[in-house]
């Protein structure tokens, strides 16, 4: 077990702890780039969903994990962006301008409405963000010339330094484009983590009282944190517009809102690593049931194909185990088995075990 | 004559979420959880109702099965709280907000596997009747909604006013710890108030299905706009859960027939946001700020 010994402010905040961190993300970087070589196109489009995934669930995280503000209807926002995004292309511009435009206009619809809304709190604002998914889902039938209506809008190929980039077309390449994003969207986030605006994210998470005490705008903290998710987040949803191709209002049904809050948690609130663990979760669990069912089948005998919706069950049940029994999810499960094994003889059952709580009232605040 | 038969037939539908919100408020009183499974208790309660009245299963009378499908819900409720909530007792709100959608998505497997997924309908013994009063026509279910929720909000509101047990819930609900303290099985008393939600929603379901049909996805939506109701009256108020109900009922009602089309379902939530905004804890609000 390495012992980092900090001398200096900077030591601590350094976005890695030493060379040997730095080289293993390099290490993957090095790996997700060289993906499409090593597996076949269906797979690497599987890898890709998940890629967007991850954008979305570091939306969320940056306002479920790092705010602590719950949004249940964050689909909203990956609506605006895709529809936003598909309309600023319809309109002659370039990809490359319309998608980081798409996000900020996101953003800015995000901080907008948030003003507003992040008066209420815990409960309540997670009903509020749930009533907004809503109402969003029936603006994109009403609102058009915007969205094609109920038909939808078709994504178009994106033309790029002569490149044209399509899901189906060129897999690759749309596959490295969102590598890209990923990874510019993770740096901005660990970098913003470190900054005196990702700190006070956190202050205003663990004490309102005492973020204010220490000086935080409490107010502007907490619209600056929702604008920015909202801008990370409509950014996935351009890029997973781009992904299925037509987009129209039921694909971004409140059942994605509840899918992403349930991937950050099974993720593990309150970590980069958590949205990406959990987007590999959600992303990968209908392929690995699939595979489960044709096993089961084969050398079973059991035919479980005769449940509809048994793939939901068995997300919810593994739901059901990770808050009963995992409360930081899997990135939390990770750190657990990486201390045990750095303590290797020393560790002990109880190094992990819960202190009892009790639940404070809500109700005064 | 078209507005009051409209606010008739408002009131009917109000009264039903107005009953599902109770069923929120009341876990919410006790706990201070939100069961984002309560639509789909109410989904539960109306299949059970069904199973034992239809003529093609139990064919039990209608209020002999309304007591059995209540009775089996709250037994259901009682040991969801106790084997599988009870397990994250203490910890954050949001844990359990998780918690209980997972398990609303399980509900809705299970029932799916033994009911069905096609929309089913519950034989009453009212059904298709209607009564004429001057120039209205009134259904008579949806008269017996509105006295079976105006009976059991008194019940509820005596209980929790004057009962010692009602008191133990309201006390546990604002400081767990204090209330061990006092003496009080702040668990087990969880535990019965989730059977009786559990008892409520079955009711509610059972109602909701004499007016039309069930399968198993209509709890998600529905849970939701009973959610909207609840946080309209303020959570945590039970006459104000009935209250939000009625006016969601009503506005919807009105909304489907004079606003413009495709703008009639979100009229609910944009209610609720409008609420939100003006009056952060409902119309009867229960926050209080805290003094440092």
């Amino acid at each position: 077990m390495r012992v980092h010994f900090k001398k200096s402010y900077d030591e601590d905040i350094r976005l890695f702890e030493d060379w040997r961190r730095a080289a293993k993300y390099g290490v993957l970087i090095a790996l997700m780039t060289a993906l499409p070589f090593l597996i076949s196109d269906y797979i690497l489009g599987e890898v890709t969903l998940v890629l967007v995934w991850c954008i979305a669930g570091m939306g969320l995280m940056i306002l479920a994990g790092h705010t602590g503000q719950v949004s249940l209807g964050h689909a909203a926002f990956m609506a605006i962006g895709a529809f936003s995004n598909l309309w600023f292309m319809s309109q002659g511009m370039h990809f490359l301008i319309a998608l980081p435009l798409a996000a900020i206009f996101t953003g800015v619809i995000g901080a907008v409405i948030a003003l507003p809304i992040l008066r209420l709190s815990g409960i309540y604002l997670a009903i509020a963000t749930l009533a907004l998914s809503i109402i969003v889902e029936d603006i994109a039938i009403v609102a058009e010339p915007y969205t094609g209506g109920v038909a939808g809008v078709f994504a178009p190929p994106i033309e790029m330094f002569g490149l044209t980039i399509d899901r189906y077309g060129s897999p690759k390449a749309f596959y490295w484009m969102c590598l890209i994003c990923v990874v510019v969207v993770t740096l901005g986030y660990a970098n913003l983590l470190r900054s005196a605006t990702g700190r006070s994210f956190l202050a205003v998470r663990d004490s309102e009282v005492s973020a204010r005490a220490l000086g935080v705008n409490v107010t502007r903290t907490k619209a600056l944190a929702f604008g920015l998710s909202c801008a990370v987040t409509g950014l996935a949803g351009a890029l997973y517009a781009h992904f299925i191709q037509i987009v129209n209002y039921e694909s971004f049904l409140i059942l994605i809102s509840i899918t992403l809050v349930l991937q950050v948690v099974i993720g593990g609130l309150g970590s980069i690593h958590g949205a990406f663990f959990g987007a590999i979760v959600v992303g990968l669990l209908p392929q690995g049931i699939a595979i489960l069912r044709d096993f089961l089948q084969g050398s079973v005998g059991i035919d479980i194909s005769a449940y509809p919706g048994i793939d939901t069950a068995v997300f919810a049940a593994i739901i059901v185990a990770i808050v009963i029994y995992e409360p930081l999810g899997l990135y939390g499960f990770y750190m657990k088995l990486k201390a045990q094994w750095q303590l290797f003889p020393l560790a002990r059952r109880d190094m992990f075990r819960r202190s009892k709580s009790y639940l404070k009232t809500e109700r005064m605040r | 004559m078209d507005v009051a038969q409209l606010l008739i037939g408002g009131i009917a539908n109000g009264c039903i979420y107005g009953l599902v919100a109770l069923g929120f408020v009341l876990i919410y009183k006790a706990s201070e959880a939100v069961n984002f499974a309560q639509g789909d208790m109410l989904m539960l309660g109306a299949f059970l109702g069904l199973t034992f009245i239809n003529s093609d299963r139990a064919d039990l009378p209608f209020v002999v099965g309304i007591t059995a499908a209540a009775i089996c819900l709250g037994a259901f409720a009682y040991a969801l709280d106790r084997f599988v909530l009870r397990a994250i007792f203490g910890q954050p709100h949001f844990a359990m907000v998780i918690l209980t959608i997972a398990l609303g998505f399980i509900l809705r497997f299970a029932a799916g596997s033994i009911w069905g997924y096609d929309p089913v309908s519950l034989e009453t013994p009212f059904a298709g009747e209607i009564l004429r009063f001057g120039g209205l026509t009134l259904a008579v279910a949806d008269l017996i909604i509105i006295v079976a929720t105006c009976a059991l909000t008194m019940v509820l509101w005596l209980f929790f006013a004057k009962t010692r047990l009602g008191v133990a819930m309201q006390a546990s609900s604002q400081n767990q710890m204090a209330a061990y303290y006092m003496g009080i099985p702040v668990k087990r008393v969880n535990s019965i108030v989730w059977a009786l939600s559990g008892v409520v929603s079955a009711i509610a379901g059972v109602l909701f299905a004499a007016k039309g049909a069930i399968e198993p996805a209509v709890g998600l939506l529905f849970g939701i706009k009973a959610f909207a109701a609840a946080v309209i009256g303020g959570f945590g108020s039970l006459p104000g859960a009935l209250m939000g109900g009625l006016l969601i009922g009503v506005v919807e009602q009105f909304a489907a027939r004079y606003a413009p089309s495709g703008t009639a379902q979100i009229a609910p939530y944009a209610l609720m946001l409008l609420v939100l905004i003006l009056r952060p804890g409902g119309l009867f609000a229960q926050i209080a700020q805290k003094k440092v």
